[in-house]
């Protein structure tokens, strides 16, 4: 099961993100997951929120540049090889991962990663074959 | 397709009508040419005593060709065809930025002829009385604004004065009003794109059908780009106000050049540098000669911009000549490291690239003795993919397309769009900052 992200195109200037984070905030619009992909000039900030399709709307409407993009939520042991447990299952089953990040999350044993996947219907069969959790978009709204 | 002619006989008139029709009112322009300071001087010089001198185009060749210094210098009214205003119903004037203002003057019958032309330009472009007609352009001295707003009253369409600016005003009154043709920069036509959809306006709510895309020089490319955000059709249109302002040339339904009305005006092409007359198809200095006022005659004007003439006939029927876009002016040349380049050569460049947006800049720095030409586009958000490497590539791309084209490697910048400066009026693209040499 994919849930929705968000990229943001960011130019290098002063006040984009907090832009961003802020037009999210006055929304009530939570964010779960976020990291920055950057290159010299500009940067694409991933996100995960509670409300990706509200999100996404007042973001475009505010000028930014946008899109919506599927990723796959996991429940990894919180345990050291917890990860690495994962990842080699990837590896053995030749899936490829695109880029990952890590979750916000409060409480309990195990730790949420985000995972883009070149082939992600295949991904999702193994994890399930496996007895990972995937994470649902009704599960990121109750987190 | 739909092609509705102003004055079918004249706009389909044979080449030999034509010239009859130009010879003869050469004659009284030449007349009215003896009352003014600056031609009864040069009149003098060459022999010419009486219009009847000048009988064929051969002899109107002799006349000498006018720059704009030679209208600076006659400020304000060595141009002026009498010894005071008292025939004189109008006069515009160019903003003198750059220098001493130039300044035009018509007779009510002058004016007359130039509204009924720029009608003609507006059938041809398909509008009709149906038309709800949204003048964006700036009234005043500027000859576009007034001049398109009497041009479409004439042909009867609902002309709503709004002026430039304002673009929240200019949306809704689009909506509220059922606008059909905008009269707009191409700048600013772009900058609308982004502010409607900043507004959460759906473009199908509106009832636009086109847009007359004048006052500044732009490429097929933009064209094409603007013409697909907004689903309409535009139509490019040259003129200046030495030239009357708008009414000279204009594209018809088929865009494909712009017809200049030669039985109001004589073009010639030569080349900027011998001023030598140049054969249909080659590109050169636009000299044109106003046929229809006489409170200010004006003879072989040096334009400064570069232009062809095309040499097939147009599908529209219309015999009048046409003249391609603007391909730059003999004074906006860049020099880049010692290479000649076009600023129009490089938007047609980027217009070309789907992912890129609509505004971009222009940028010229010194590094040491080496010239540095820095791109600055916006992205189309709609071609946004949300992954920065295909953004890097597209930065590369962008780069390596406008080295085959202009030979220099520019540096390439990514914006978000709306970043870069809009322009309101006519568009300043190029922020040269090598200083002095």
């Amino acid at each position: 099961m994919q849930i929705k992200q968000i990229s943001v195109f960011l130019e290098n200037r002063e006040g984009r993100l907090a832009d961003v984070c802020e037009l999210l905030g006055e929304n009530n619009i939570n964010i779960r997951a976020l990291t920055i992909a950057e290159t010299e000039a500009f940067g694409v900030l991933r996100t995960v929120v509670d409300k990706p399709n509200e999100a996404v709307r007042l973001i475009t409407q505010k000028g930014f540049t946008a899109n919506l993009t599927d990723v796959v939520a996991i429940e990894v042991d919180d345990r050291p090889g917890g990860l690495a447990a994962v990842l080699r299952s990837f590896v053995d089953a030749d899936i490829n991962v695109e880029y990952m990040y890590g979750f916000i999350e409060k409480s309990a044993d195990k730790a949420l990663m985000v995972f883009r996947f070149d082939d992600p219907k295949k991904a999702i069969e193994l994890l399930k074959s496996h007895d990972f959790v995937v994470v649902s978009n009704s599960d990121i709204q109750s987190l | 397709m739909q092609v509705n002619y102003w004055n079918k006989e004249i706009e389909t008139a044979d080449r030999a009508e034509i010239e009859a029709i130009q010879l003869e009112k050469l004659q009284h322009i030449i007349k009215a040419a003896f009352k003014t300071p600056f031609y009864s001087r040069h009149f003098k010089k060459l022999g010419i005593k009486s219009p009847r001198d000048i009988k064929t185009f051969e002899d109107f060749r002799k006349l000498p060709l006018v720059s704009k210094e030679d209208l600076r210098r006659g400020y304000p009214n060595g141009f002026l065809a009498g010894e005071n205003y008292d025939d004189v119903v109008r006069m515009h004037s160019s903003s003198g930025t750059t220098g001493i203002p130039t300044v035009i003057y018509w007779n009510r019958e002058d004016l007359e002829a130039a509204t009924d032309l720029v009608a003609r330009c507006l059938t041809a472009a398909g509008c009709t009385r149906s038309d709800i007609f949204q003048n964006m352009m700036s009234y005043g001295l500027f000859t576009g604004g007034l001049g398109l707003h009497y041009g479409a009253e004439r042909l009867g369409m609902m002309v709503i004065p709004i002026g430039g600016g304002n673009t929240i005003r200019q949306i809704n009154t689009m909506r509220d009003f059922g606008t059909t043709t905008l009269h707009i920069t191409p700048s600013y036509l772009m900058h609308l794109a982004t502010a409607i959809k900043e507004h959460g306006i759906a473009l199908e709510t509106l009832s636009l059908k086109r847009a007359i895309v004048g006052a500044e020089p732009h490429t097929e490319e933009t064209r094409r780009k603007l013409e697909e955000i907004f689903n309409i059709d535009c139509y490019n249109c040259y003129g200046l106000s030495e030239m009357n302002g708008p009414g000279l040339a204009f594209e018809c339904v088929y865009k494909n050049g712009l017809h200049i009305w030669e039985d109001s005006y004589i073009l010639e092409i030569i080349d900027p540098a011998t001023g030598e007359l140049l054969p249909d198809g080659e590109t050169g200095e636009v000299v044109v000669t106003c046929l229809n006022r006489r409170a200010m005659p004006l003879m072989r004007y040096r334009t400064r911009d570069l232009a062809h003439v095309y040499t097939d006939m147009c599908q529209c029927g219309r015999t009048h000549r046409r003249l391609s876009r603007i391909k730059g002016r003999t004074d906006d040349m860049l020099i880049i490291n010692g290479v000649n380049v076009f600023p129009s050569q490089i938007e047609e460049v980027i217009m070309k690239i789907p992912e890129v947006g609509t505004n971009y800049m222009i940028h010229l720095t010194k590094s040491g003795a080496i010239d540095r030409l820095t791109v600055k586009v916006e992205i189309y958000s709609k071609m946004f993919s949300g992954d920065p490497v295909e953004l890097d590539i597209l930065k590369d791309k962008i780069s390596e397309e406008l080295r085959a084209s202009i030979y220099i490697h520019p540096r390439v910048q990514l914006h978000e769009p709306g970043i870069l400066p809009t322009f309101e009026g006519k568009g300043k693209r190029v922020v040269d900052e090598r200083g002095e040499f």
